[in-house]
């Protein structure tokens, strides 16, 4: 019953910390290189469009709801699992999401890299 | 990738393994907090470590945000993920603890995966589909550009 909790919580940290990125990540697509938007117009309408973009902020709201699922999750769960297993999973899930959601071209390269680095991930708690 | 994106990148790891560092060397000096007494979650902050390792993520977060404005994110998780490598390394040479070999194996996969992602193209470009195989399969025979 308590591996069921722990797997639980693990794929929800996944969940949200993968649905956090991705929307972080197209908010700030969305938002243009940030260098030269600094350049041309002031670190004022960096932050000004950034913190606006509603991709940001559910995506802040997502990260949220993933740090504090990871605390619940150590506080009933074994912290030498739930932490590498979500952090090591999120590197796929993400690939997997970026492909769908971001149309990234995720080649063999980087799902090489995404698998490698899972598998290291994991191998640095064992 | 020009040098100064690199340096967001660089910002990201480093920022990322220091502040946890940082941050779970302050809480255990403030030693654990009961649920009874939530306030001292606050004057935990008071603690120089704890206030480093914040400054410190939120930069993370700041140069993280600034990598995702110009590279994809399959490219700037693994690129940054070396974090995990440096936390090893400063765990065997700052705070000599022992490294196991499955943990250097650990850092031998990490670090092959970062090769991997940083040979490629940061950015995918959207528009253009003919570019979409070039970097896939290259012909053995030389080719006539120019």
């Amino acid at each position: 019953m308590k591996q069921a909790f722990t797997w639980s919580a693990i794929a929800v940290i996944v969940l949200a910390s993968t649905t956090g990125d991705v929307l972080l990540s197209r908010a700030m697509k969305q938002v243009g290189d940030v260098g030269a938007l600094w350049r041309r117009s002031g670190l004022w309408t960096v932050l000004g469009r950034v913190l606006r973009n509603p991709n940001f902020l559910l995506g802040v709201l997502a990260m949220t709801t993933a740090f504090y699922s990871l605390l619940f999750g150590l506080s009933w769960g074994d912290v030498s699992l739930i932490a590498p297993a979500s952090a090591s999973l999120t590197f796929v899930t993400n690939a997997v999401a970026a492909k769908i959601f971001l149309h990234e071209r995720v080649d063999h390269r980087r799902w090489m890299a995404a698998v490698l680095v899972a598998g290291g991930v994991v191998l640095l708690a064992a | 990738m020009t040098f100064r994106k690199y340096l967001v990148l660089a910002g990201v790891t480093l920022c990322a393994s220091i502040g946890d560092s940082l941050l779970s060397r302050g809480m255990k000096q403030v030693g654990s907090i009961s649920l009874n007494h939530l306030s001292d979650l606050i004057l935990a902050v008071l603690n120089p470590s704890v206030a480093l390792g914040i400054l410190l993520l939120l930069g993370f977060f700041a140069c993280y945000m600034t990598a995702l404005s110009w590279a994809d994110l399959t490219y700037v998780l693994p690129a940054t993920s070396l974090g995990y490598v440096l936390l090893v390394l400063i765990a065997k040479f700052y705070l000599h603890e022992t490294v196991t070999t499955t943990r250097w194996i650990g850092v031998l996969l990490i670090s092959a995966g970062v090769g991997f992602v940083t040979q490629g193209p940061a950015l995918t470009h959207h528009p253009p589909k003919a570019a979409e195989h070039e970097e896939e399969y290259e012909p053995a025979a030389p080719r006539n550009h120019r």
